[in-house]
C-alpha cells in the first residue's frame, strides 16, 4: 500500500510538472505583448521596453520558468536594474497584470466560490442521483423507473445556461423566493452562505444527478446479471442483503472513479454556472483573464486547476485500491 | 435407484422416497421473439447419497432446470409449472422467502466459473462464514469463521486459516472452485447441485475436484445432480443419466444403461463425439450434424428429427408426434424414441457401436 501510494504520488508530481511546462510555454511563448496592453494607448517603446525587463519577460524562457517556480516554492524578488524592486514571498505567483493585484490573493478571493459551489452540488448530485439510479435499477419496469428515466434524460439534456436562467427566472425575478444568489463566506455566516448558494448548487446538482442517475441506473443492472449475485442468492441471503452488501458494493466502484473525476475538473472552474449567477469564481476569474492576456493569472489557474485534477486522480486511484482488493497487488 | 416417473403424476410424498422429485417440470419465457421453452415437461428424481448426471448440447435446459429448482428464476418472467419436491416441500409456487431458507441449507449450488461466482471484493472467509451465518443468526462471529476454516480445509485447501484471509484473485483456478464447493456445503445440504464445475478448469485439476465431490457426497451422504456435456464426467461420477434435447427429457437411465446400452440416436451421437479413454486414438469423432434447436420453435413431431439419420423409419411419426418416454426391455430404461426396440439395437449394433470410442 506504501509503495502504492508512493509511486501515485511520484506519477503525480511527473504530471504537474510536465503540465506547468507545457502552460508556460504556450503562454509566454505567445507573440502578442501584455506589456503593450498593460501600458495603454498612448506608450513610447522605451516605457514597454521597460515594463517588460520589470515582468521579466525579457529574460530566455528557460529563465523565466525557473524562476517562476521558484518563485512558487521559496519566493522571488522583481527588479528591474533601477530602483524598483519587488520582493514576493512564496507562494508566489506573480502579480495580475491589470491591477498589480497578487495571483494569490486572487485565487485565494475566488477559490473559495468554486469550492462551495462544487462541494454543495457534488453532494446533491451524488445522494440523489446515485440513489435514484440504483432503486430504479431494482424496480425495473416499473412505472417508477420509467419516471426516474425520463426525467434523466430531460435533465442529463439540458444546459446548465437554459436550467439557470429557468430557475433565476422563477426563483429570483417572479416570484422572490430567493435572493440573487451571492458569495459570503462559509466562516462568516454559514446561513447566508448556504442561502447564496442555493441556486447554483440546484443548477449543477440536478443536471449532473441525471447523468449519476442513468450512470448508477446501467452500473447496477449490469451488477445484478453478475455470477457472484446469483451466488448471494444461492447461498440464501434475502434480497435486501444481497442488494446492499453484495450489488451495491461492486456497482459504486466506478461510479466513484467518474465522481472523483468530475470533483476535479469542476473544482477546476464552472464558468458557465458563475457566470450565470454572478459569482466570481475560478472559471470567470480565469475566463476574463485570458480575455485580458493576463497571463500570471491564467497560468496560475491553469496550473491549479490542474493539480485538482492530480489530486483527483491520485484520490480515486486509492479509494480504488482500499475498494478492490484486486488493485492492491498491480 | 428409483426410476423417474415419466408420466406427471405426483404420488404422496414421504421421507423414505427420494429427496428431490421433479413431475412434469415446464419453464417458459416469454420473449419479445416469443415464448422460449426451456424446459419442457421434464421429470426425474435423486435419492440421498445418490448421483443424477444431466447431459445435454448447449441450450438444451440444464442449466434453467437446475436454476429452478433452486428458485432463482425471476417468478415475474418466468413461466413456472409442474412440481418441484425438496424433502417433500414443493418449491414451485413457494414464496421467495420461502425458498430463500432453502437455499444454501437444504439445497445449495456450485457454478460453472468460480472466479466469477465469488464475489471480488470479500475475503473467502468470510464469504463462506456469510453463507454459514444466514442460516445460524444465532451463531457467534468466531463460530462462523471457525466453521468457514473448518470447511476450507476439509475440501483440501492447505493451511486454511491463512487462505480464509485471502481474496479469491489469490487462488488457483481449483482452490476456488474447492472455496465454492466449501461454501456449498457449509450448511450440510441435502441437495447439491453441480452446474458444470470442472469445465473451467485443467483436466488434472477436474479429476480432482470430482473425486472430493464423491468423497464428500459418501460423508454427507447428499442428492447430487451433476449438469455437463462431458459424458466422461458423467461416466466417472453418475449413478443415473438423464440425457436432454430441446427441454425435454430423451433418454433415462442408470449410468451403465445409457452408457453401454444407450438407446436414443441423439445419445449415440453424443457418445460418437466423445474422445475414448481407453480406446482407439485414431478413431475418428463424429460430431452430432446441425445445431441445436431453436426453442421458441422446436421442430414438429420429434424435436431431434432434423439431425437424426433414421428420422422416418417408422413412418411419418417422427415429423408429427412428440414421442414419449417409454421403458424398454431392461427395467428403469426409459427412452423417448418412435423407433422400436429391435430397431434401434439393429442399428446401434451396425452402426454406431464399432466406431463409437464410448467413454466407459
Ligand atoms: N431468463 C431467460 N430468458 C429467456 N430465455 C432464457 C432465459 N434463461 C435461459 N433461457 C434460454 O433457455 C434455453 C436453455 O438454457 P440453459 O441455460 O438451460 O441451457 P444449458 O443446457 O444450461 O446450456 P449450456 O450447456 O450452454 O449451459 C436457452 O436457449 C436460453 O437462451
Ligand atoms: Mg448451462
Amino acid at each position: 500500500m506504501v509503495r502504492f501510494l508512493t509511486r501515485r504520488v511520484l506519477v503525480g508530481v511527473v504530471t504537474l510538472i510536465a503540465i506547468s511546462i507545457i502552460v508556460f510555454g504556450l503562454f509566454f511563448a505567445v507573440p502578442s505583448s501584455p506589456a503593450k496592453v498593460m501600458c495603454g494607448k498612448n506608450c513610447d517603446a522605451a516605457s514597454i521596453a521597460q515594463v517588460e525587463t520589470r515582468l521579466g519577460l525579457r529574460e530566455p524562457i528557460v529563465t523565466q520558468y525557473t524562476k517562476f517556480m521558484k518563485g512558487i516554492f521559496v519566493g522571488r524578488t522583481y527588479a528591474d536594474g533601477t530602483a524598483f524592486e519587488r520582493r514576493c514571498d512564496a507562494p508566489c505567483l506573480g502579480y495580475s497584470f491589470r491591477n498589480d493585484e497578487a495571483v494569490t490573493t486572487i485565487l485565494s478571493r475566488t477559490v473559495p466560490v468554486t469550492i462551495s459551489i462544487v462541494i454543495g452540488a457534488a453532494i446533491l448530485w451524488l445522494l440523489i442521483g446515485v440513489s435514484l439510479g440504483m432503486v430504479s435499477a431494482l424496480r425495473r419496469g416499473t412505472l417508477f423507473d420509467k419516471l426516474a428515466i425520463g426525467i434523466s434524460l430531460t435533465g442529463a439534456s439540458m444546459q446548465v445556461f437554459f436550467f439557470g436562467l429557468i430557475l433565476l427566472f422563477l426563483l429570483v425575478y417572479t416570484t422572490g423566493l430567493l435572493p440573487f444568489p451571492s458569495y459570503t463566506p462559509f466562516t462568516e455566516n454559514p446561513a447566508k452562505w448556504a442561502q447564496g448558494l442555493i441556486l447554483p448548487w440546484v443548477t449543477l446538482g440536478f443536471l449532473n444527478s441525471a447523468i449519476y442517475a442513468r450512470l448508477s441506473r446501467a452500473q447496477m443492472l449490469e451488477t445484478l446479471s453478475e455470477d457472484f449475485v446469483r451466488t448471494a442468492r444461492a447461498k440464501g441471503l434475502p434480497l435486501r442483503r444481497v442488494y446492499t452488501k453484495h450489488a451495491l458494493r461492486a456497482a459504486i466502484t466506478p461510479i466513484v472513479t467518474i465522481a472523483g473525476l468530475d470533483i476535479g475538473a469542476s473544482l477546476g472552474g464552472t464558468f458557465i454556472t458563475e457566470t450565470i449567477f454572478g459569482l466570481r469564481g475560478l472559471g470567470k476569474e480565469t475566463v476574463e483573464a485570458v480575455g485580458f492576456l493576463n497571463l500570471p493569472i491564467v497560468v496560475a489557474t491553469v496550473l491549479l486547476a490542474a493539480v485538482f485534477i492530480v489530486v483527483a486522480n491520485l484520490i480515486v486511484d486509492v479509494l480504488y485500491a482500499v475498494i478492490d482488493p484486486r488493485v492492491r497487488l498491480s | 435407484m428409483t426410476a423417474p416417473t415419466s408420466a406427471p403424476q405426483s404420488p404422496a410424498t414421504t421421507d423414505t422416497g427420494p429427496y428431490l422429485k421433479v413431475n412434469d417440470l415446464r419453464v417458459q419465457f416469454p420473449t419479445e421473439d416469443g415464448i422460449v421453452k426451456a424446459v419442457d415437461g421434464v421429470s426425474f428424481s435423486v435419492e440421498r447419497g445418490q448421483t443424477l448426471g444431466i447431459v445435454g448440447e448447449s441450450g438444451s435446459g440444464k442449466s434453467v432446470t437446475s436454476l429452478t429448482i433452486m428458485g432463482l428464476h425471476n417468478t415475474k418472467r418466468a413461466r413456472i409449472s409442474g412440481e418441484i419436491l425438496v424433502g417433500g416441500r414443493n418449491v414451485v409456487g413457494m414464496s421467495e422467502e420461502q425458498t430463500r431458507r432453502l437455499r444454501g441449507r437444504d439445497m445449495s449450488m456450485i457454478f460453472q466459473d468460480p472466479l466469477s461466482a465469488l464475489h471480488p471484493y470479500f475475503k473467502v472467509g468470510a464469504q463462506i462464514a456469510e453463507a454459514y451465518k444466514v442460516h445460524h443468526p444465532n451463531a457467534s462471529k468466531s463460530e462462523c469463521r471457525r466453521r468457514a476454516v473448518d470447511m476450507l480445509g476439509r475440501v483440501g485447501i492447505p493451511q486454511p486459516a491463512r487462505r480464509a484471509d485471502q481474496y479469491p484473485h489469490e487462488f488457483s483456478g481449483g482452490m476456488r472452485q474447492r472455496a465454492m464447493i466449501a461454501m456449498a456445503l457449509v450448511n450440510d445440504p441435502d441437495l447439491l447441485i453441480a452446474d458444470e464445475p470442472t469445465t473451467a478448469l485443467d483436466v488434472t485439476v477436474q479429476a480432482q475436484i470430482l473425486d472430493l465431490l464423491e468423497d464428500l457426497q459418501r460423508e454427507f451422504n447428499s442428492a447430487i445432480i451433476m449438469i455437463t456435456h462431458d459424458l466422461g464426467v458423467v461416466a466417472q461420477v453418475a449413478d443415473d443419466v438423464l440425457v436432454m434435447y430441446g427441454g425435454r427429457a430423451v433418454e433415462f437411465g442408470s449410468v451403465e444403461q445409457v452408457m453401454r446400452r444407450p438407446q436414443h440416436p441423439y445419445t449415440w451421437g453424443l457418445l460418437a463425439s466423445v474422445p475414448s479413454l481407453h480406446g482407439d486414438a485414431d478413431a475418428d469423432l463424429v460430431p452430432i450434424k446441425g445445431n441445436p434447436p431453436s426453442l421458441i420453435n422446436l421442430p414438429s413431431g420429434c424435436a431431434f428429427h432434423p439431425r437424426c439419420r433414421y428420422a422416418g423409419r417408422n413412418g411419418d411419426r417422427s415429423f408429427t408426434e412428440v414421442p414419449e418416454l417409454h421403458q424398454v426391455q431392461e427395467r428403469g430404461h426409459l427412452v423417448a424414441c418412435h423407433l422400436s426396440e429391435a430397431d434401434r439395437q439393429k442399428f446401434y449394433a451396425e452402426d454406431i457401436a464399432p466406431s463409437a470410442g464410448v467413454a466407459q
